[in-house]
Protein backbone atom coordinates (compact mmCIF):
# COMPACT_ATOMS: atom_id res chain seq x y z
CA UNK A 1 0.00 0.00 0.00
CA UNK A 2 2.91 2.33 1.05
CA UNK A 3 4.58 1.67 -2.65
CA UNK A 4 2.16 4.71 -3.66
CA UNK A 5 3.98 7.92 -3.43
CA UNK A 6 0.47 9.95 -3.21
CA UNK A 7 -0.56 7.23 -0.09
CA UNK A 8 2.57 8.43 1.27
CA UNK A 9 2.05 12.13 0.83
CA UNK A 10 -1.65 11.50 2.53
CA UNK A 11 -0.01 9.88 5.88
CA UNK A 12 2.51 12.58 6.20
CA UNK A 13 0.73 15.16 5.55
CA UNK A 14 -2.65 13.45 7.34
CA UNK A 15 -0.94 12.80 10.55
CA UNK A 16 0.41 15.94 11.50
CA UNK A 17 -2.74 17.91 10.81
CA UNK A 18 -4.94 15.21 12.60
CA UNK A 19 -2.39 15.59 15.54
CA UNK A 20 -2.67 19.60 15.51
CA UNK A 21 -6.32 19.35 15.11
CA UNK A 22 -7.13 17.03 18.03
CA UNK A 23 -4.51 18.94 20.43
CA UNK A 24 -6.43 22.35 19.44
CA UNK A 25 -9.81 20.48 19.51
CA UNK A 26 -9.54 19.61 23.34
CA UNK A 27 -9.38 22.77 24.10
CA UNK A 28 -11.99 24.04 21.73
CA UNK A 29 -14.44 21.86 23.42
CA UNK A 30 -12.85 22.80 27.03
CA UNK A 31 -13.67 26.67 26.22
CA UNK A 32 -17.12 25.78 24.29
CA UNK A 33 -15.75 27.40 21.02
CA UNK A 34 -16.60 24.92 18.81
CA UNK A 35 -18.69 27.09 17.00
CA UNK A 36 -16.07 29.56 16.43
CA UNK A 37 -13.77 26.97 15.25
CA UNK A 38 -16.92 26.17 12.39
CA UNK A 39 -16.44 29.80 11.54
CA UNK A 40 -13.09 29.82 10.81
CA UNK A 41 -13.25 26.81 8.88
CA UNK A 42 -15.74 28.19 6.37
CA UNK A 43 -13.82 31.86 6.45
CA UNK A 44 -10.72 29.58 5.00
CA UNK A 45 -13.33 28.65 2.47
CA UNK A 46 -13.51 32.55 1.72
CA UNK A 47 -10.06 32.79 1.59
CA UNK A 48 -8.89 30.49 -0.65
CA UNK A 49 -11.34 31.55 -3.51
CA UNK A 50 -10.35 35.52 -3.03
CA UNK A 51 -6.64 34.03 -3.48
CA UNK A 52 -7.80 31.78 -6.53
CA UNK A 53 -9.85 35.01 -8.37
CA UNK A 54 -7.25 37.37 -7.48
CA UNK A 55 -4.53 34.83 -9.37
CA UNK A 56 -2.72 33.96 -6.17
CA UNK A 57 -1.68 30.70 -4.25
CA UNK A 58 -4.55 29.57 -2.73
CA UNK A 59 -2.51 29.08 0.70
CA UNK A 60 -1.45 32.79 0.83
CA UNK A 61 -5.38 33.48 0.84
CA UNK A 62 -6.20 30.64 2.88
CA UNK A 63 -4.13 31.71 6.01
CA UNK A 64 -3.72 35.81 5.42
CA UNK A 65 -7.88 35.81 5.73
CA UNK A 66 -8.22 33.18 8.50
CA UNK A 67 -5.85 34.65 10.73
CA UNK A 68 -7.50 38.32 10.11
CA UNK A 69 -10.97 37.21 11.52
CA UNK A 70 -9.61 35.32 13.98
CA UNK A 71 -8.51 38.75 15.02
CA UNK A 72 -11.48 40.61 13.96
CA UNK A 73 -13.82 38.25 15.99
CA UNK A 74 -11.45 37.66 19.15
CA UNK A 75 -11.71 42.21 18.83
CA UNK A 76 -15.92 41.63 19.11
CA UNK A 77 -16.01 39.21 21.88
CA UNK A 78 -15.57 39.94 25.56
CA UNK A 79 -12.00 38.76 26.55
CA UNK A 80 -11.23 37.60 23.00
CA UNK A 81 -14.42 35.17 23.75
CA UNK A 82 -16.73 36.04 20.39
CA UNK A 83 -20.45 35.91 21.02
CA UNK A 84 -22.96 33.68 19.60
CA UNK A 85 -24.67 36.75 17.25
CA UNK A 86 -21.66 38.13 17.00
CA UNK A 87 -20.37 34.72 14.97
CA UNK A 88 -23.68 34.28 13.29
CA UNK A 89 -23.39 37.55 11.96
CA UNK A 90 -19.77 37.33 10.48
CA UNK A 91 -20.14 34.00 9.83
CA UNK A 92 -22.85 34.16 7.50
CA UNK A 93 -21.62 37.10 5.32
CA UNK A 94 -18.33 35.64 4.68
CA UNK A 95 -19.78 32.51 3.60
CA UNK A 96 -21.86 35.07 0.89
CA UNK A 97 -18.59 36.41 0.10
CA UNK A 98 -17.24 32.90 -0.56
CA UNK A 99 -20.13 32.96 -3.42
CA UNK A 100 -19.09 35.84 -4.26
CA UNK A 101 -15.49 34.84 -4.99
CA UNK A 102 -16.46 31.66 -6.51
CA UNK A 103 -18.28 33.57 -9.30
CA UNK A 104 -15.75 35.44 -9.72
CA UNK A 105 -12.88 32.68 -10.39
CA UNK A 106 -15.25 30.58 -12.54
CA UNK A 107 -16.54 33.53 -14.73
CA UNK A 108 -13.25 35.38 -14.84
CA UNK A 109 -10.66 32.69 -15.14
CA UNK A 110 -12.67 30.04 -16.83
CA UNK A 111 -9.58 29.84 -19.22
CA UNK A 112 -7.78 27.98 -16.46
CA UNK A 113 -11.16 25.14 -16.53
CA UNK A 114 -11.01 24.95 -12.98
CA UNK A 115 -14.99 24.69 -12.32
CA UNK A 116 -14.48 22.34 -9.76
CA UNK A 117 -12.14 24.80 -7.36
CA UNK A 118 -15.06 25.53 -4.86
CA UNK A 119 -15.59 21.76 -4.24
CA UNK A 120 -11.86 21.06 -3.83
CA UNK A 121 -11.59 23.86 -1.30
CA UNK A 122 -15.19 22.80 0.58
CA UNK A 123 -14.64 18.61 0.36
CA UNK A 124 -10.15 18.39 0.58
CA UNK A 125 -7.86 16.43 -2.11
CA UNK A 126 -5.61 14.40 0.30
CA UNK A 127 -5.17 12.15 -2.56
CA UNK A 128 -4.01 14.95 -4.52
CA UNK A 129 -0.88 16.37 -2.43
CA UNK A 130 2.35 16.75 -3.72
CA UNK A 131 5.27 15.59 -1.79
CA UNK A 132 6.51 19.05 -0.90
CA UNK A 133 2.69 20.20 0.02
CA UNK A 134 2.85 17.33 2.11
CA UNK A 135 6.37 18.28 3.82
CA UNK A 136 4.97 22.11 3.86
CA UNK A 137 1.61 21.06 5.45
CA UNK A 138 3.40 18.68 7.98
CA UNK A 139 6.02 21.22 9.25
CA UNK A 140 3.01 24.09 9.79
CA UNK A 141 1.23 21.79 11.83
CA UNK A 142 4.46 20.87 14.07
CA UNK A 143 4.46 24.21 14.53
CA UNK A 144 1.11 24.94 15.70
CA UNK A 145 1.47 21.79 17.72
CA UNK A 146 4.69 23.23 19.24
CA UNK A 147 3.04 26.41 19.79
CA UNK A 148 -0.12 25.04 21.55
CA UNK A 149 2.13 22.93 23.96
CA UNK A 150 3.74 25.81 24.83
CA UNK A 151 0.99 27.75 25.62
CA UNK A 152 -1.24 24.76 26.97
CA UNK A 153 -0.61 25.22 31.09
CA UNK A 154 -1.43 29.04 31.19
CA UNK A 155 -4.18 28.59 28.39
CA UNK A 156 -5.93 25.82 30.40
CA UNK A 157 -5.79 27.91 34.06
CA UNK A 158 -7.46 30.87 31.84
CA UNK A 159 -9.80 28.49 29.92
CA UNK A 160 -10.74 26.49 33.63
CA UNK A 161 -11.30 29.66 35.36
CA UNK A 162 -11.26 32.86 33.87
CA UNK A 163 -11.44 35.28 36.82
CA UNK A 164 -8.97 33.14 38.91
CA UNK A 165 -6.39 33.17 36.14
CA UNK A 166 -6.63 36.67 35.32
CA UNK A 167 -6.79 38.01 39.18
CA UNK A 168 -3.23 35.84 39.15
CA UNK A 169 -1.68 38.13 36.54
CA UNK A 170 -1.88 35.54 33.33
CA UNK A 171 -2.80 37.47 30.57
CA UNK A 172 -6.26 35.82 29.37
CA UNK A 173 -7.36 38.48 26.81
CA UNK A 174 -4.11 38.06 25.34
CA UNK A 175 -3.86 33.79 25.41
CA UNK A 176 -7.74 34.12 23.87
CA UNK A 177 -6.21 35.81 20.71
CA UNK A 178 -3.33 33.64 20.66
CA UNK A 179 -5.64 30.31 21.10
CA UNK A 180 -7.78 31.86 17.82
CA UNK A 181 -4.93 32.04 15.93
CA UNK A 182 -3.83 28.92 16.66
CA UNK A 183 -7.46 27.72 15.37
CA UNK A 184 -7.13 29.97 12.35
CA UNK A 185 -4.06 28.32 10.99
CA UNK A 186 -5.38 24.82 11.74
CA UNK A 187 -8.00 25.65 9.66
CA UNK A 188 -6.50 26.97 7.08
CA UNK A 189 -3.90 24.16 7.33
CA UNK A 190 -6.03 21.34 7.52
CA UNK A 191 -8.51 23.00 4.56
CA UNK A 192 -5.72 21.19 2.18
CA UNK A 193 -6.02 17.88 4.09
CA UNK A 194 -9.88 17.19 4.57
CA UNK A 195 -11.85 20.26 3.44
CA UNK A 196 -13.15 23.72 4.76
CA UNK A 197 -16.50 21.91 5.08
CA UNK A 198 -15.11 19.05 6.90
CA UNK A 199 -12.02 19.97 9.35
CA UNK A 200 -14.82 21.12 12.03
CA UNK A 201 -14.94 17.17 12.69
CA UNK A 202 -11.41 16.46 13.00
CA UNK A 203 -11.71 19.75 15.77
CA UNK A 204 -14.63 18.30 17.38
CA UNK A 205 -15.27 14.99 17.34
CA UNK A 206 -11.72 13.26 18.78
CA UNK A 207 -11.81 16.28 21.08
CA UNK A 208 -15.42 15.25 22.10
CA UNK A 209 -14.51 11.79 22.77
CA UNK A 210 -11.63 12.81 24.85
CA UNK A 211 -13.54 14.74 27.11
CA UNK A 212 -16.32 12.30 27.59
CA UNK A 213 -14.02 9.46 28.54
CA UNK A 214 -11.52 11.55 30.67
CA UNK A 215 -10.92 14.98 32.65
CA UNK A 216 -7.95 14.82 33.07
CA UNK A 217 -6.08 16.81 30.64
CA UNK A 218 -2.43 15.76 29.92
CA UNK A 219 -4.60 12.25 29.40
CA UNK A 220 -7.37 14.06 27.58
CA UNK A 221 -5.04 16.03 25.47
CA UNK A 222 -3.31 12.63 24.35
CA UNK A 223 -6.31 10.88 23.94
CA UNK A 224 -7.53 13.29 21.47
CA UNK A 225 -4.80 13.66 19.46
CA UNK A 226 -4.64 9.97 19.51
CA UNK A 227 -8.04 9.24 18.42
CA UNK A 228 -7.62 12.04 15.51
CA UNK A 229 -4.13 10.32 14.52
CA UNK A 230 -5.93 7.24 14.44
CA UNK A 231 -8.79 8.37 12.29
CA UNK A 232 -6.90 9.46 9.68
CA UNK A 233 -5.19 6.07 9.17
CA UNK A 234 -8.04 4.05 9.64
CA UNK A 235 -10.27 6.39 6.90
CA UNK A 236 -7.39 6.34 4.83
CA UNK A 237 -6.31 2.83 4.54
CA UNK A 238 -10.61 2.33 4.20
CA UNK A 239 -10.37 5.02 1.47
CA UNK A 240 -7.53 2.80 -0.19
CA UNK A 241 -9.30 -0.41 -0.14
CA UNK A 242 -12.60 0.36 -0.71
CA UNK A 243 -12.05 3.10 -3.56
CA UNK A 244 -15.50 4.44 -3.85
CA UNK A 245 -15.48 6.26 -0.08
CA UNK A 246 -14.03 9.10 -0.63
CA UNK A 247 -10.99 9.90 1.36
CA UNK A 248 -12.56 12.83 4.11
CA UNK A 249 -15.75 10.86 4.37
CA UNK A 250 -13.76 7.99 5.67
CA UNK A 251 -11.70 9.71 8.17
CA UNK A 252 -14.94 11.47 9.66
CA UNK A 253 -16.92 8.59 9.90
CA UNK A 254 -14.25 6.92 12.19
CA UNK A 255 -14.14 9.86 14.05
CA UNK A 256 -17.86 10.21 14.65
CA UNK A 257 -18.21 6.84 15.67
CA UNK A 258 -15.42 6.93 18.02
CA UNK A 259 -17.29 9.94 19.20
CA UNK A 260 -20.54 7.87 19.10
CA UNK A 261 -18.76 4.84 21.10
CA UNK A 262 -17.29 7.26 23.37
CA UNK A 263 -20.55 8.65 24.15
CA UNK A 264 -22.84 5.16 24.63
CA UNK A 265 -20.16 3.86 26.14
CA UNK A 266 -19.99 6.01 29.47
CA UNK A 267 -23.57 6.26 29.57
CA UNK A 268 -24.07 3.05 29.39
CA UNK A 269 -21.49 1.81 32.35
CA UNK A 270 -22.72 5.49 34.38
CA UNK A 271 -18.99 6.30 34.60
CA UNK A 272 -19.63 9.55 33.31
CA UNK A 273 -16.72 12.25 34.80
CA UNK A 274 -18.58 15.58 36.11
CA UNK A 275 -17.48 18.05 33.69
CA UNK A 276 -15.09 20.79 34.62
CA UNK A 277 -16.73 23.54 35.78
CA UNK A 278 -15.93 26.85 33.01
CA UNK B 1 -28.85 37.19 -15.03
CA UNK B 2 -28.72 40.70 -16.51
CA UNK B 3 -31.66 42.92 -17.46
CA UNK B 4 -30.93 46.53 -17.92
CA UNK B 5 -31.93 48.20 -14.80
CA UNK B 6 -34.28 51.52 -14.70
CA UNK B 7 -34.83 53.41 -11.29
CA UNK B 8 -38.29 52.77 -12.14
CA UNK B 9 -38.81 50.42 -9.90
CA UNK B 10 -42.39 49.50 -10.88
CA UNK B 11 -41.62 48.91 -14.23
CA UNK B 12 -38.56 46.83 -12.77
CA UNK B 13 -40.71 44.10 -11.34
CA UNK B 14 -43.16 44.45 -14.39
CA UNK B 15 -40.47 43.44 -16.43
CA UNK B 16 -38.71 40.43 -13.65
CA UNK B 17 -42.66 39.39 -12.94
CA UNK B 18 -43.22 38.77 -16.72
CA UNK B 19 -40.65 35.99 -16.68
CA UNK B 20 -42.29 32.82 -14.78
CA UNK B 21 -38.85 31.45 -12.72
CA UNK B 22 -38.56 35.46 -11.69
CA UNK B 23 -42.37 35.24 -10.62
CA UNK B 24 -41.95 31.77 -8.47
CA UNK B 25 -38.27 33.14 -7.00
CA UNK B 26 -39.65 36.23 -5.61
CA UNK B 27 -42.46 33.88 -4.31
CA UNK B 28 -40.55 31.44 -2.79
CA UNK B 29 -38.32 33.88 -1.52
CA UNK B 30 -41.28 35.83 0.31
CA UNK B 31 -42.69 32.32 1.46
CA UNK B 32 -39.80 31.57 3.27
CA UNK B 33 -38.66 34.62 4.56
CA UNK B 34 -41.57 34.65 6.94
CA UNK B 35 -40.90 31.07 8.87
CA UNK B 36 -37.29 31.82 8.62
CA UNK B 37 -37.51 35.54 10.02
CA UNK B 38 -40.12 34.16 13.02
CA UNK B 39 -37.64 30.92 13.98
CA UNK B 40 -34.73 32.65 13.68
CA UNK B 41 -35.81 35.19 16.08
CA UNK B 42 -36.52 32.40 18.55
CA UNK B 43 -33.04 30.94 17.86
CA UNK B 44 -31.06 34.19 18.71
CA UNK B 45 -32.92 34.44 21.49
CA UNK B 46 -32.16 31.15 22.73
CA UNK B 47 -28.61 31.06 21.22
CA UNK B 48 -29.30 28.14 18.97
CA UNK B 49 -27.13 29.75 15.96
CA UNK B 50 -24.57 26.92 16.10
CA UNK B 51 -27.84 23.81 15.79
CA UNK B 52 -29.00 26.67 13.08
CA UNK B 53 -26.52 25.78 10.98
CA UNK B 54 -25.66 22.44 11.41
CA UNK B 55 -29.25 21.97 10.92
CA UNK B 56 -28.99 24.17 7.55
CA UNK B 57 -26.04 22.31 6.49
CA UNK B 58 -28.06 18.97 7.15
CA UNK B 59 -29.61 19.71 4.08
CA UNK B 60 -26.91 18.93 1.59
CA UNK B 61 -26.52 15.27 2.16
CA UNK B 62 -30.00 15.18 2.34
CA UNK B 63 -30.60 16.49 -1.01
CA UNK B 64 -27.98 14.86 -2.35
CA UNK B 65 -29.82 11.16 -0.72
CA UNK B 66 -32.47 12.74 -2.81
CA UNK B 67 -30.97 13.13 -5.71
CA UNK B 68 -28.82 10.07 -5.81
CA UNK B 69 -32.08 8.00 -4.88
CA UNK B 70 -34.51 9.31 -7.67
CA UNK B 71 -36.78 11.70 -5.21
CA UNK B 72 -37.46 14.83 -5.07
CA UNK B 73 -34.58 17.06 -3.67
CA UNK B 74 -37.77 18.93 -1.46
CA UNK B 75 -38.55 15.91 0.52
CA UNK B 76 -34.34 14.99 1.14
CA UNK B 77 -33.80 18.69 2.92
CA UNK B 78 -37.11 18.12 4.88
CA UNK B 79 -36.90 14.81 6.41
CA UNK B 80 -32.66 15.01 7.10
CA UNK B 81 -33.66 18.46 8.63
CA UNK B 82 -36.16 16.62 11.16
CA UNK B 83 -34.07 14.12 11.90
CA UNK B 84 -31.33 15.62 12.73
CA UNK B 85 -33.26 18.08 15.32
CA UNK B 86 -34.56 14.99 16.37
CA UNK B 87 -31.41 13.68 17.32
CA UNK B 88 -30.68 17.27 18.77
CA UNK B 89 -33.89 17.38 20.70
CA UNK B 90 -32.21 13.33 22.17
CA UNK B 91 -29.16 15.23 23.06
CA UNK B 92 -28.55 15.60 27.19
CA UNK B 93 -30.41 18.67 28.09
CA UNK B 94 -29.26 21.46 30.25
CA UNK B 95 -25.12 21.14 30.39
CA UNK B 96 -24.38 23.25 27.07
CA UNK B 97 -21.22 24.24 26.73
CA UNK B 98 -17.89 22.15 24.98
CA UNK B 99 -20.05 18.98 25.46
CA UNK B 100 -23.56 19.57 23.38
CA UNK B 101 -21.38 22.06 20.72
CA UNK B 102 -18.93 19.20 20.22
CA UNK B 103 -22.02 16.81 19.25
CA UNK B 104 -23.46 19.58 16.91
CA UNK B 105 -20.09 19.64 15.22
CA UNK B 106 -19.88 16.28 14.91
CA UNK B 107 -22.77 15.86 13.39
CA UNK B 108 -22.55 18.40 10.95
CA UNK B 109 -19.32 17.35 9.93
CA UNK B 110 -20.59 13.52 9.57
CA UNK B 111 -23.64 15.21 7.35
CA UNK B 112 -21.20 17.03 4.71
CA UNK B 113 -18.70 13.87 4.59
CA UNK B 114 -22.13 12.04 3.87
CA UNK B 115 -23.20 14.26 1.11
CA UNK B 116 -20.03 13.84 -0.30
CA UNK B 117 -20.21 10.39 -0.08
CA UNK B 118 -23.84 10.85 -2.18
CA UNK B 119 -22.49 12.84 -4.86
CA UNK B 120 -19.51 10.35 -5.43
CA UNK B 121 -22.00 7.35 -5.35
CA UNK B 122 -24.03 9.79 -7.97
CA UNK B 123 -21.09 10.28 -10.44
CA UNK B 124 -21.05 12.82 -12.78
CA UNK B 125 -22.84 15.93 -10.11
CA UNK B 126 -20.12 18.38 -9.75
CA UNK B 127 -22.30 20.98 -10.94
CA UNK B 128 -25.11 20.22 -8.87
CA UNK B 129 -23.40 20.07 -5.78
CA UNK B 130 -22.34 23.41 -5.89
CA UNK B 131 -26.40 24.50 -6.19
CA UNK B 132 -26.88 22.52 -3.37
CA UNK B 133 -24.93 24.48 -1.00
CA UNK B 134 -24.91 27.51 -2.88
CA UNK B 135 -28.61 27.43 -4.38
CA UNK B 136 -30.31 28.81 -7.21
CA UNK B 137 -33.15 30.72 -7.92
CA UNK B 138 -33.72 30.16 -11.24
CA UNK B 139 -34.71 26.57 -11.29
CA UNK B 140 -37.99 26.79 -9.29
CA UNK B 141 -41.07 25.30 -10.22
CA UNK B 142 -44.50 26.40 -9.74
CA UNK B 143 -45.26 23.11 -7.88
CA UNK B 144 -42.36 23.79 -5.34
CA UNK B 145 -43.83 26.92 -4.72
CA UNK B 146 -46.66 25.26 -3.51
CA UNK B 147 -44.94 23.03 -1.30
CA UNK B 148 -42.94 25.58 0.44
CA UNK B 149 -46.00 27.17 1.16
CA UNK B 150 -48.08 24.42 2.63
CA UNK B 151 -44.92 23.47 4.69
CA UNK B 152 -44.20 27.05 5.86
CA UNK B 153 -48.02 27.29 6.98
CA UNK B 154 -47.68 24.18 8.57
CA UNK B 155 -44.55 25.62 10.52
CA UNK B 156 -45.92 28.82 11.75
CA UNK B 157 -49.47 27.50 12.75
CA UNK B 158 -46.66 25.28 15.06
CA UNK B 159 -44.52 28.26 16.28
CA UNK B 160 -48.02 30.19 17.09
CA UNK B 161 -49.39 27.67 19.10
CA UNK B 162 -46.26 27.24 21.06
CA UNK B 163 -44.97 30.99 20.74
CA UNK B 164 -46.14 31.86 24.25
CA UNK B 165 -44.65 29.55 26.18
CA UNK B 166 -41.72 28.91 24.05
CA UNK B 167 -40.83 32.56 24.84
CA UNK B 168 -41.14 31.94 28.91
CA UNK B 169 -39.21 28.90 28.29
CA UNK B 170 -36.38 30.72 26.24
CA UNK B 171 -36.05 33.65 28.38
CA UNK B 172 -36.00 32.03 31.80
CA UNK B 173 -36.28 28.08 31.46
CA UNK B 174 -35.79 27.72 35.33
CA UNK B 175 -38.51 29.56 36.67
CA UNK B 176 -40.76 28.56 33.27
CA UNK B 177 -40.09 24.98 34.26
CA UNK B 178 -41.11 25.77 38.22
CA UNK B 179 -44.08 27.08 36.05
CA UNK B 180 -45.01 23.41 34.77
CA UNK B 181 -44.08 25.07 31.45
CA UNK B 182 -42.27 21.66 29.80
CA UNK B 183 -39.17 23.28 28.89
CA UNK B 184 -37.81 20.12 27.18
CA UNK B 185 -40.75 18.95 24.79
CA UNK B 186 -40.77 22.62 23.51
CA UNK B 187 -37.04 22.51 23.21
CA UNK B 188 -37.12 19.70 20.66
CA UNK B 189 -40.64 20.66 18.90
CA UNK B 190 -38.42 23.97 18.45
CA UNK B 191 -35.39 22.27 17.12
CA UNK B 192 -38.05 20.56 14.54
CA UNK B 193 -39.30 23.73 13.87
CA UNK B 194 -35.77 25.18 13.20
CA UNK B 195 -34.85 21.86 11.32
CA UNK B 196 -38.36 21.97 8.75
CA UNK B 197 -37.54 25.94 8.37
CA UNK B 198 -33.85 25.69 7.56
CA UNK B 199 -35.17 23.06 4.64
CA UNK B 200 -37.02 25.56 3.89
CA UNK B 201 -34.61 28.31 3.29
CA UNK B 202 -32.21 25.79 2.24
CA UNK B 203 -33.92 24.95 -1.16
CA UNK B 204 -33.49 29.04 -2.82
CA UNK B 205 -30.55 29.62 -0.88
CA UNK B 206 -28.44 26.38 -0.94
CA UNK B 207 -27.36 25.08 2.02
CA UNK B 208 -24.38 26.87 3.31
CA UNK B 209 -26.01 30.16 3.03
CA UNK B 210 -29.39 29.30 4.77
CA UNK B 211 -27.70 30.62 7.92
CA UNK B 212 -27.94 34.31 6.37
CA UNK B 213 -31.98 34.54 6.55
CA UNK B 214 -32.12 33.01 10.00
CA UNK B 215 -29.85 34.99 11.99
CA UNK B 216 -29.20 38.07 10.35
CA UNK B 217 -32.96 39.42 10.18
CA UNK B 218 -33.78 38.65 13.76
CA UNK B 219 -29.51 39.66 15.25
CA UNK B 220 -30.30 43.06 13.75
CA UNK B 221 -33.68 43.23 14.96
CA UNK B 222 -32.34 42.36 18.15
CA UNK B 223 -30.33 44.78 18.48
CA UNK B 224 -32.95 47.92 17.99
CA UNK B 225 -35.32 46.31 20.22
CA UNK B 226 -36.09 43.93 23.15
CA UNK B 227 -40.08 43.81 22.81
CA UNK B 228 -41.24 40.18 21.50
CA UNK B 229 -44.27 41.42 19.42
CA UNK B 230 -42.67 44.11 17.92
CA UNK B 231 -39.15 42.28 17.57
CA UNK B 232 -41.13 39.49 15.30
CA UNK B 233 -42.78 41.80 13.32
CA UNK B 234 -39.67 43.87 12.20
CA UNK B 235 -37.57 40.56 11.74
CA UNK B 236 -39.74 39.68 8.90
CA UNK B 237 -40.19 42.83 7.74
CA UNK B 238 -36.40 42.97 7.51
CA UNK B 239 -36.27 39.55 6.28
CA UNK B 240 -38.93 40.03 3.46
CA UNK B 241 -36.97 43.06 2.18
CA UNK B 242 -33.77 41.65 2.14
CA UNK B 243 -34.78 38.86 0.27
CA UNK B 244 -36.73 41.35 -2.38
CA UNK B 245 -33.93 43.60 -2.88
CA UNK B 246 -31.66 41.04 -3.12
CA UNK B 247 -33.43 39.38 -5.58
CA UNK B 248 -33.64 42.35 -7.54
CA UNK B 249 -29.89 42.94 -7.26
CA UNK B 250 -29.24 39.37 -8.33
CA UNK B 251 -31.51 40.10 -11.59
CA UNK B 252 -29.69 42.80 -12.38
CA UNK B 253 -26.15 42.08 -11.91
CA UNK B 254 -23.79 38.99 -12.65
CA UNK B 255 -23.73 37.99 -8.69
CA UNK B 256 -25.38 35.33 -7.20
CA UNK B 257 -28.30 35.79 -4.90
CA UNK B 258 -26.12 34.33 -1.96
CA UNK B 259 -23.72 37.49 -2.03
CA UNK B 260 -26.42 39.61 -2.74
CA UNK B 261 -28.25 37.99 0.26
CA UNK B 262 -25.91 37.84 2.83
CA UNK B 263 -24.16 41.19 1.98
CA UNK B 264 -27.33 43.40 2.10
CA UNK B 265 -28.49 41.62 5.32
CA UNK B 266 -24.85 41.96 6.91
CA UNK B 267 -25.27 45.53 5.57
CA UNK B 268 -28.20 46.15 8.06
CA UNK B 269 -27.02 44.26 11.08
CA UNK B 270 -23.64 46.42 10.79
CA UNK B 271 -25.76 49.60 10.51
CA UNK B 272 -28.19 48.69 13.10
CA UNK B 273 -25.44 48.03 15.53
CA UNK B 274 -23.38 51.32 14.72
CA UNK B 275 -26.50 52.99 15.23
CA UNK B 276 -27.20 51.83 18.47
CA UNK B 277 -23.60 52.23 19.70
CA UNK B 278 -24.04 56.39 18.19
CA UNK B 279 -27.25 56.51 20.28
CA UNK B 280 -26.08 54.83 23.25
CA UNK B 281 -23.12 57.21 23.67
CA UNK B 282 -25.29 60.54 23.10
CA UNK B 283 -27.66 58.82 25.55
CA UNK B 284 -24.34 58.73 27.80
CA UNK B 285 -23.43 62.26 27.39
CA UNK B 286 -26.96 63.44 27.60
CA UNK B 287 -27.19 62.10 31.24
CA UNK B 288 -23.94 62.94 32.49
CA UNK B 289 -23.81 66.61 32.96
Amino acid sequence: MFAHPFLQNAFLAGTFVALAAGLVGWFLVLRAQVFTADVLSHVAFTGALAALAAGLDARIGLFAVTLLVALAMGALGRRARPGDVVIGGVFAWVLGLGVFFLTLYTTVRSGTGNGSAGVTVLFGSIFGLTASRAVGTAVVALVICALLLLLARPLLFASLDENVAAARGVPVRLLGFAFLLLVGGTAAESTQVVGALLILGLLAAPAGAAHRLTTRPLRGLALSAGIAVASVWIGLTASFLVPVLPPSFAILAVASLTYLGAAVGTRLRGTRPTVVER
Amino acid sequence: MTGTFSWNLLADLREMWSLPFMLNAFRAGTIVAVPAALVGWFMVLRRQSFAGHTLAMVGFPGAAAAVWLGIGATVGYLAFGVLAALLFALLPAGRGGGDESSAVGTVQALALASGMLFVALYKGFLNGTSALLFGSFLGITSRQVVLLGVVAAVALTVLALVGRPLLFASVDGDVARAHGVPVRSLGGVFLVLLGVTAAEVGQITGALLVFALLVLPPATVQVLTTRPARGLAASVLLAVVTVWVALFAAYYSPYPLGFWLTTIAFGGFVLAYAGRAVVDRIGRLAVAP
